[in-house]
């Protein structure tokens, strides 16, 4: 973790536009920490998620967009069961990572590769197809034989398919990627 | 019976690698005279990836299949995997409590979706609508070498303003589920501590590490096997058990069943309806553990006679006791 010099660096406008997207108040946040003590993840976490907190509120949108917590979240839904403010923390966590893909600042690239080898099955098929996912996902991250281990397994138990399932209207949810798409495109 | 007729939407995993859980969900819910129909040509809900991209987009791709229950007359569904669940809970939350958001969303669809849809986990609806006497009722058979950690996992239960159901901290309705129909259950700590969730091919050694803390305190909680409810959960701890033990050093061989799959059992069903052979960790040794409840009761009985005898020694050993003492 480096040291963050709090008075360069703000960006006030970043606090606005979270608070925005995410329907919640950052200011509300007392750093209390019950959010970091349930956390799963905050061992591998560079900032556990209650700093990711107070550096929202301090405007540290660099710090933040390039951090790992915010890809390594998994949105088990903790920290907003426990905040005693009831902010939505896993909301704001989400919201961080809609703003770090939206600026092309992706920290864990093979997270989002992963991701994104999900959704491009899910346009293609209207379905996912679990084996196409992996395997996009192995050619794409240079990362060949990620998983190799469990082929035999899944194949033994006769535990996947070898054909995607098509749906009759995957042209319903292509369109819905497209419009989303477009509509992105004109919004900036 | 119940007489509420159900939507029900399986979802992707449950055609693939959790096909197991499909057909136990749809055998249980057949002996429990639960009626059902299924939306013709379901799409994907869009699950954790499409939340990483917008929400109005990842709303979108949910509401298309909520929109098709609507369509069919249907206003509850039945949703085994809590991850497809929660992005019908989170798209009708969002979509009731703002307008703004509704009209977003449905711009983005063919046919609007007019959020009449309520969708509900398969325990939800057992433990609610059906009942637990319903669940014992069922019973023929008994598990007497089974003692399952109920594992519920993170979000079938949070948040609660969103999942609405049980308790968010110590939930309890798979307990009292498998309570109901005779099994024995333990105490277990990390019933909703996460299993690593969707990392496990882009992280698998953060995924090892956390399915191993989740083993490791099952065992501590003097279980044998850990009962789930969702196929995410399933994989990680069962599929990817091997791979736990390589890289920790570690020797788990706990059976990891869904609790559709435990409950058949308890109702008679055969193992191969139930998709037993599915499992990577073999369950072979509960399947053949299996009696009748009448053998069970017998059992009982002549225990409960050998018991009988007992007490007169006790007796005679507690009287003398003191007096060694002195």
């Amino acid at each position: 973790m480096d040291t963050i010099n709090l008075s360069s660096n703000v960006d006030w406008n970043f606090i606005e536009e979270v608070a925005k997207e995410s329907g919640q108040n950052p200011s509300l946040c007392y750093q209390c920490g019950n959010c970091t003590a349930g956390c799963p993840y905050t061992q591998y976490f560079d900032y556990p998620v209650s700093q990711v907190m107070r550096l929202l509120q301090a405007g540290q949108k660099d710090a933040i967009l390039t951090s790992k917590s915010i890809w390594l979240c998994a949105t088990c839904e903790t920290c907003t069961t426990r905040c005693p403010c009831e902010i939505d923390v896993a909301h704001i966590m989400d919201t961080l990572r809609i703003i770090a893909r939206r600026e092309n600042r992706v920290s864990e690239k093979d997270i989002k590769l992963f991701y994104d080898s999900f959704l491009d099955s899910m346009k293609q098929f209207g379905r996912i197809y679990e084996v196409g996912i992996l395997l996009s996902y192995n050619i794409k991250s240079g990362h060949f034989l990620a998983d190799s281990d469990l082929g035999p397994k899944v194949m033994s138990h006769n535990k996947i398919h070898f054909f995607p399932k098509k749906i009759k209207g995957r042209d319903e949810v292509a369109k819905i990627f497209e419009r989303f798409q477009n509509k992105a495109k004109k919004h900036g | 019976m119940v007489d509420q007729k159900y939507a029900y939407y399986a979802g992707c995993s449950l055609e693939g690698t959790a096909s197991e859980y499909d057909a136990s969900m749809r055998a249980v819910l057949k002996e429990l005279d639960v009626n059902f129909r299924e939306p013709d040509d379901w799409s994907c809900c869009g699950s954790t990836p499409a939340h990483t991209v917008n929400h109005v987009f990842a709303a979108a791709l949910a509401a298309r299949n909520l929109a098709l229950v609507e369509k069919i007359g249907l206003n509850t569904i039945i949703t085994p995997c809590p991850s497809c669940m929660m992005a019908f809970k989170k798209a009708q939350y969002g979509m009731t409590k703002s307008e703004s958001f509704k009209n977003e969303v449905n711009e983005l669809l063919d046919e609007p979706y007019e959020c009449s849809v309520e969708s509900k986990s398969a325990l939800q609806v057992i433990y609610e609508d059906i009942g637990l006497d319903a669940v014992s009722r069922r019973v023929t058979h008994a598990l007497p070498g089974l003692k399952a950690a109920p594992y519920y996992g993170c979000i079938l239960n949070r948040p609660p303003e969103v999942a609405k159901f049980d308790d968010p901290e110590n939930p309890i309705s798979m307990d009292k589920i498998l309570s109901s129909a005779g099994v024995e259950v333990s105490d277990f700590a990390f019933k909703l501590e996460c299993c690593g969730a969707a990392f496990g091919v882009a992280k698998r050694g953060m995924v090892n590490q956390l399915t191993y803390k989740v083993l490791s305190m099952a065992l501590d909680s003097g279980a044998n096997c850990i009962a789930v409810a969702c196929p995410l959960c399933q994989q990680n701890l069962d599929l990817r058990q091997g791979q736990v033990n390589s890289t920790m050093g570690s020797g788990f061989n706990i059976p990891i069943l869904y609790f559709t799959q435990i409950l058949g059992l308890t109702y008679g069903l055969s193992p191969k309806v139930l998709g037993m052979e599915k499992l990577i960790v073999s369950a072979d040794r509960i399947i053949r553990s299996r009696i009748t409840v009448e053998e069970q009761k017998k059992i009982k009985e002549a225990e409960a006679q050998a018991n009988a005898k007992k007490p007169e020694k006790k007796a005679v050993k507690e009287e003398t006791k003191p007096e060694e003492n002195e």
